[in-house]
């Protein structure tokens, strides 16, 4: 999908987040100089494009004490790797899940799921559960508990940085 | 996007975990309900307290506090991966008394947005987006020949992944 010069101004105006005030759209289309109505209708068409994937609360994870967060990486046959992927990516703990290439013999896992818990223990038992539910026991794979955070930059959608909160996106 | 009532996710099966206990039931209502089907009305506010039978300025307030407090980062939508551009998941194997040095140089990198550690081997991850593959390739290139390190480099091949939010006390 191509993106007109207003939406990208609008995805300028709304990506750090909906006014909280009782016409938030209204807010946002009277700085774009639209209707409030002609707003709406492209955010509709731009999520059922797929552009935005959903509209609602972002919830900080870690703030709300889901401290713990393994990359749990697996080594699955070519021919299995959709089937596995489709069934991890729908479990509800599971944010964000790919695949990638094996590097061999250095590095043989090529799907890449994460999973969040409030402590490690929390994390391992939910994984014993996908594995026993789904009978994965015996694709290898390994788990890589997040340590230190050396950087950490959430990357802006469009680059407007005169309308956009720092603190929304640190 | 409907829940079904079959049970295809090793999640359906785990215990509830406690929610907090310094969140009031509308909190944990507008934090668990409204990742994603946010209204796109003129007053969703006003749509979300007639749902919930709570007066709009309260859900107003609440998202406010909610926000103030940390907890959530912004109310709005989740956009997809940008398409345009290059980028990569990369890791090296470092020895635990160079790590810090490494990744302090690893973060220099303006095209470098996440690293951090991880418990494995392979010790110290990051992300690294440029505007092309040739931009990307340079900065792991340029990474080598700093550390004398072999970076792993896995860019993704596929996502299997659909943004629903992240589920609190599944």
């Amino acid at each position: 999908m191509v993106l007109s010069e207003l939406d990208r101004e609008l995805i300028a105006e709304i990506q750090g987040g909906l006014p909280l005030v009782a016409r938030p759209y209204a807010a946002i289309a009277n700085r774009l100089g639209m209707t409030e109505e002609t707003l709406m209708a492209r955010l509709r068409e731009l999520q059922s494009d797929g552009l935005i994937k959903r509209m609602g609360v972002v919830v900080k994870h870690r703030a709300l004490g889901y401290q713990a967060n393994a990359m749990v990486v697996w080594d699955i046959p070519d021919e299995d790797v959709e089937r596995v992927g489709a069934l991890l990516a729908a479990e509800t703990c599971v944010t964000l899940c790919y695949q990638r290439p094996r590097r061999l013999p250095q590095w043989p896992y090529n799907l890449f799921c994460m999973i969040h818990g409030r402590e490690r223990n929390a994390v391992l038992r939910r994984l014993a559960q996908i594995v026993e539910f789904h009978g994965l026991q015996q694709l290898p794979h390994s788990v890589l508990f997040s340590g230190r955070s050396f950087k950490q930059r959430g990357a802006h959608y469009v680059a407007r940085e005169d309308s956009l909160p720092r603190s929304a996106h640190g | 996007m409907s829940i079904t009532n079959i049970k295809t996710r090793a999640d359906d099966t785990a215990a509830a975990l406690d929610a907090p206990a310094s969140l009031t039931p509308l909190e944990k209502c507008l934090l668990n309900e409204y990742q994603r089907g946010f209204p796109v009305c003129a007053e969703p506010f006003a749509e979300i307290a007639a749902q919930q039978d709570v007066p709009e300025a309260q859900v107003i307030a609440t998202l406010a506090s909610l926000q103030q407090r940390g907890l959530i980062s912004r109310v709005g939508p989740v956009f997809a991966p940008l398409r345009a551009g290059a980028s990569t998941l990369a890791a090296l194997s470092v020895t635990g008394d160079r790590l810090p040095a490494v990744a302090d140089m690893v973060s220099r990198y303006d095209e470098v947005n996440h690293n951090y550690e991880r418990e494995h081997h392979y010790n110290l991850w990051f992300v690294v987006t440029a505007a092309d593959e040739a931009g990307v390739q340079g900065v792991l290139e340029d990474i080598e020949m700093r550390t004398g390190l072999a970076v792993l480099d896995l860019p993704l091949e596929q996502s299997f992944y659909i943004d629903l939010g992240f589920p609190l006390w599944c």
